[in-house]
């Protein structure tokens, strides 16, 4: 009943007339905006584009009892101020190394898992060890990290295994492994969910040609396995590329002592420290815009590349 | 018999192949169950024969002290209904408040989709930031209320596209049925969609309730009354910053002695902290993969 009026396809409609097809759909589906949109959008428009009128603080001398329109404005000094400094590259360098290398040794684990996974023969084992492997990923942050030091504490058991007496979360040498290490520990698992499903849908039938052709497990991956899974694989690379200014300062905050900072600061956890701890309200607001314009800028980067080497399909 | 007859065609060098993944496997299995097991244990020995020998299975030596000390403190408890209470009413608001969007933005027809499609995916790829977000959430008025750790985040834009997807992915009879019986969008939504939608909505509900209760970021800056922090802030002061909470160990008489009791504390606090996670997320694993699936089509 209410599609006729949508369904006017004829290309060559005036203004008037789509105007006129548009306030009859909305009368029509009044609840499809107010009852089913109204909420999101409303949520969306206070609480993202909200802050956004906030980035303008960036350009000020903010000051909190004067306001947006009362404050002074300084142009890019903020930003200037942060991308002269030796800091700056130093927190760029370890924001960057951090995702990268932890992208590097972290992406491909899920994918072998869920290779190992799909050659066990009994679902019932199968299932068990999924139940294992996903089981770190409902462990928190804080949890894990708490983990973390007492394992590696002075008088913890890796130290009374080795026989050492090493104090592992003052080393700065040691945090970038303790980080990505933890991280292959908790999420491996579940990161391996969404090739494990996309394998169990891989034909059945087409497998069973395969290794009655005599195919061995290499040639049964490369021509079964791994076509089942390389959109997937493609596109959690993309994503993860994408998010690699965005590490979450959650984890690297929690694992960071005074004596690991020199390879622990990263941008996130530096502009909580100026924003909220220091006060310093515009140069924190600036360091966050600039973090979070790179991470737009690779974004759209990777997106191009990966669009290219796949025939045209990106995100 | 089957299986056997399918693992004998595997020639001898798949074989052993076969048995170097099982053993990989194995090996990860391991690791993730080793520190467990670990912290399991060690919640239960005396902390001066842990700090000296390790793990011994010298049973007179083990003790409930631990837990009796965390279990009695009233700030856990305090900590505990309030991730229950935040947790819960994060998973609600965001969960309905997704759904009902999803379905305007599933449908082919609806006016606005690309307009509203584009408004929600540019918060995907910019916002304002720590400071400016944490300015609005104070002139709202929001500091030291649970609104402000759930309404920033209780529409997710990803899972919107999830919802949406799965929605796609429900047969267009069901709709078609429901237009002859002259149903409104309210009744076939709830009547007739979310019915078939339940393994998206659990598993939308389980990242939720598990996504506000192991974080702490939000709450960290939004509240500072002791008396409404969440479980996880509770746990930072006594795993991170090694300040158990002042009853636990006060009694004690030397410095030594209390930190010894500090570290114990610490296995107790996380076995009871994670324990109603982990025993409630097996039941859940049917969901994962339909749900996680439907996720990962492009939508």
């Amino acid at each position: 009943m209410e599609k006729k009026s949508v369904t006017a396809k004829g290309g060559r409609q005036s203004l008037g007339e789509k105007l006129h097809n548009t306030v009859v759909y909305v009368t029509h589906h009044w609840q499809l905006y107010l009852l089913f949109l109204l909420p999101a959008l409303i949520l969306t428009l206070v609480f993202k584009y909200g802050p956004m009128g906030g980035v303008l603080i960036a350009f000020q001398k903010y000051n909190p009892f004067k306001g947006i329109m009362g404050s002074e404005w300084v142009g890019f000094k903020h930003f200037e101020r942060f991308l002269s400094s030796p800091d700056f590259l130093t927190y760029l360098a370890n924001t960057l190394k951090l995702s990268i290398y932890g992208m590097l040794w972290g992406f491909p684990i899920p994918i072998l898992l869920a290779f190992l996974l799909n050659r066990i023969e009994s679902t019932g084992i199968k299932k068990k060890i999924q139940l294992v492997l996903y089981m770190p990923n409902f462990v928190s942050v804080i949890v894990l990290c708490g983990i973390v030091r007492i394992l590696l504490s002075v008088t913890g058991p890796l130290n009374q295994m080795l026989g050492t007496s090493v104090n592992f979360m003052t080393m700065p040498e040691a945090f970038r492994s303790i980080y990505i290490v933890s991280g292959i520990w908790q999420g491996a698992g579940w990161g391996s969910i969404v090739y494990t499903a996309a394998l169990s849908n891989a034909s059945k039938d087409l497998k069973e040609a395969a290794v009655i052709d005599g195919a061995n497990i290499f040639q049964q991956i490369k021509a079964v396995e791994w076509p089942a899974i390389k959109d997937m694989v493609l596109m959690q690379f993309i994503l993860q590329a994408g998010n690699i200014m965005s590490i979450g300062f959650e984890k690297a905050y929690a694992l960071q002592t005074d004596l690991n900072l020199r390879t622990s600061e990263i941008i996130s956890t530096y502009v909580y420290k100026k924003g909220l701890l220091d006060g310093d309200y515009s140069f924190s607001t600036a360091v966050g815009l600039f973090n979070t314009v790179i991470n737009v800028i690779l974004l759209v980067m990777v997106n191009k590349i990966v669009s290219k080497m796949n025939d045209g399909k990106g995100l | 018999m089957k299986k056997k007859s399918r693992f004998a065609r595997y020639s001898t060098e798949d074989k052993a192949l076969l048995l170097l993944g099982y053993i990989l496997l194995g090996l990860f299995v391991l690791a993730i169950v080793i520190p467990m097991v670990y912290i399991v244990v060690a919640s239960f020995m005396d902390p001066i024969t842990l700090q000296n020998r390790g793990i011994t299975f010298d049973f007179e030596k083990w003790t409930l002290t631990a837990y009796e000390r965390v279990i009695s403190n009233s700030q856990i408890w305090i900590g505990f209904k309030n991730a229950v209470i935040y947790s819960v009413v994060f998973m609600v608001v965001s969960v309905i408040v997704t759904m009902l969007a999803a379905y305007p933005m599933s449908r082919s027809d609806f006016k606005g989709k690309g307009f509203f499609n584009i408004i929600f995916m540019i918060t995907m790829f910019f916002g304002g930031g720590l400071i400016p977000t944490y300015l609005l959430i104070s002139n709202l008025g929001l500091l030291d209320s649970m609104w402000a750790v759930i309404l920033p985040g209780a529409f997710s834009v990803w899972n919107m596209i999830i919802a949406r997807t799965y929605y796609q992915g429900v047969p267009q009879e069901l709709r078609e049925a429901a237009d002859v019986d002259g149903a409104s969008e309210i009744v076939y939504f709830f009547k007739i969609l979310l019915p078939v939608c339940t393994p998206v909505i659990a598993v939308l509900a389980l990242w939720q309730f598990v996504g506000m209760w192991n974080s702490y970021f939000d709450a960290m800056i939004y509240l500072n009354d002791t008396a409404k922090q969440p479980l996880q802030l509770v746990l930072r002061s006594i795993l991170i910053q090694n300040q158990p909470e002042s009853g636990m160990i006060s009694d004690m008489q030397s410095t030594a002695e209390r930190a010894q009791l500090a570290e114990l504390l610490k296995y107790a606090t996380i076995i009871i902290s994670s324990l109603p996670l982990l025993v409630m997320y097996p039941f859940f694993q049917k969901y994962f993969d339909s749900g996680i699936m439907a996720g990962s089509v492009k939508g």
